[in-house]
């Protein structure tokens, strides 16, 4: 999964500390692994340095002094691209997949367009898979296969999550 | 790409009582194309190929055929057009059981006025083609599911058809065999020149597809030929 991209999806609601951008991204996206803070804050300053966010405002406090993120026209652009680019079909693609659709939906884009992408990149793939099985001997017909079947499960994943993509926009709402 | 459709559908509108089937459907086949229709189950996915093959009229939209209004012409004129130029194939073989095989691939042709021993001929190289030759003498009652797949796919090509639509073909069959029927319906379709139009809902029945359009709710995502 980008984190940077993640980061950067979040700010476009609005600027926000390191320290907020970390417990919006455990909310939404940490379950297994939350971040750790030096995640944030490298990831924070590699975006700064590439243009893609800028400094809103400093707080000075008893700690360490506070800097406020917010996303630049060339980071919103940045998280457009992201969405719109497929995912090399891969294992584990799931999280990655899961994260464009729910940053999509919080940013106000639809959905739709990233399940459909990503199922034409699938169906691509597998039709070279499935023209290099008819060609090919048993064993190519049996590693096709296997990555044949795994490509299956995925594009039956982006069915469902299709068919639940108003449910989700509902229950991130609230 | 630019080449003309040879089937185009355009704002197909389809309902059955107050359930609207098609809300909206655009479509285009190029000769020689295999295109896939996906989509959930209820999406109107058949629909959208009954619409395409005449066998039902839309309430709304047109469907083009060669240059022809397929929607404008009679109930008469529609049946002979899918005789002469489309070819069908179902979930369920849809074979006569009083037939045997060879008589069941051989039927379309006696019924456009073929000579039994020539249309048999004809359908013999069919069977073959089909690896079934030797179920020929077979009714189907007698054969399994993917033999009985196999001659409907034989059967749906005797007439040299322009269009083959395939709703579900492999449905019924296991893996292995629904692999098989769709690598020889493919392999011919292509050698023949005639299109296919690929009801499924799964995935590696349509990666032997050329392209593929999506129904859901009824609307056609078709980007090619959006209108």
């Amino acid at each position: 999964m980008s984190i940077g991209h993640t980061l950067l999806g979040l700010l476009e609601s609005g600027p926000r500390h390191g320290y907020d951008l970390k417990r919006a991204f455990d909310e939404r996206f940490g379950h297994d692994r939350p971040l750790h803070y030096g995640q944030v804050y490298s990831t924070m300053s590699r975006l700064l340095k590439n243009g893609l966010v800028e400094v809103d405002g400093i707080e000075a406090g008893g700690g360490p002094e506070r800097k406020r993120y917010a996303i630049t026209e060339a980071g919103v652009t940045d998280v457009e691209h992201w969405l719109a680019t497929p995912e090399k079909p891969e294992p584990y693609l799931q999280s990655t997949l899961y994260t464009k659709v729910v940053l999509a939906l919080l940013t106000g884009r639809g959905a739709d367009g990233i399940l459909d992408t990503q199922r034409s990149e699938h169906l691509r793939l597998m039709r070279e898979l499935t023209r290099r099985k008819k060609d090919g001997d048993l064993a190519d017909q049996l590693i096709c296969d296997h990555a044949l079947f795994h490509l299956e499960a995925d594009l039956r994943w982006l069915e469902l999550t299709a068919a639940r993509l108003d449910r989700l926009a509902e229950e991130i709402r609230r | 790409m630019t080449t003309a459709p040879l089937l185009r559908a355009s704002g197909l509108v389809k309902a059955y009582g107050p359930t609207p089937a098609l809300a909206g459907a655009d479509f285009g086949l190029r000769a020689g194309e295999v295109v896939a229709v996906m989509g959930p189950s209820g999406s109107g996915k058949s629909t959208l190929l009954h619409c395409l093959a005449g066998i039902v009229r839309p309430d709304a939209g047109t469907v083009h055929y060669d240059g022809r209004e397929l929607t404008a012409m009679t109930d008469g004129q529609r049946s002979a057009l899918r005789r002469s130029d489309f070819g069908f194939v179902f979930q369920f073989g849809q074979l006569v059981p009083e037939l045997t095989c060879v008589e069941n691939v051989a039927l379309p042709l006696r019924l456009d006025g073929e000579r039994r021993k020539e249309a048999e001929r004809r359908a013999r190289a069919w069977l073959e083609r089909l690896e079934v030759e030797d179920v020929a003498a077979k009714r189907p009652g007698e054969i399994s599911g993917g033999q009985g797949q196999r001659v409907a796919v034989a059967r749906a090509l005797v007439t040299a058809p322009r269009v083959i639509f395939a709703d579900e073909p492999t449905g019924a069959l296991d893996s292995l065999n629904g692999e098989r029927v769709m690598a020889l319906l493919t392999d011919a379709s292509r050698d023949t020149g005639a299109a296919v139009v690929l009801v499924t809902h799964e995935a590696r029945v349509a990666a032997y597809s050329d392209r593929e359009i999506v129904v859901r709710d009824g609307s056609v995502r078709d980007a090619e030929w959006a209108a």
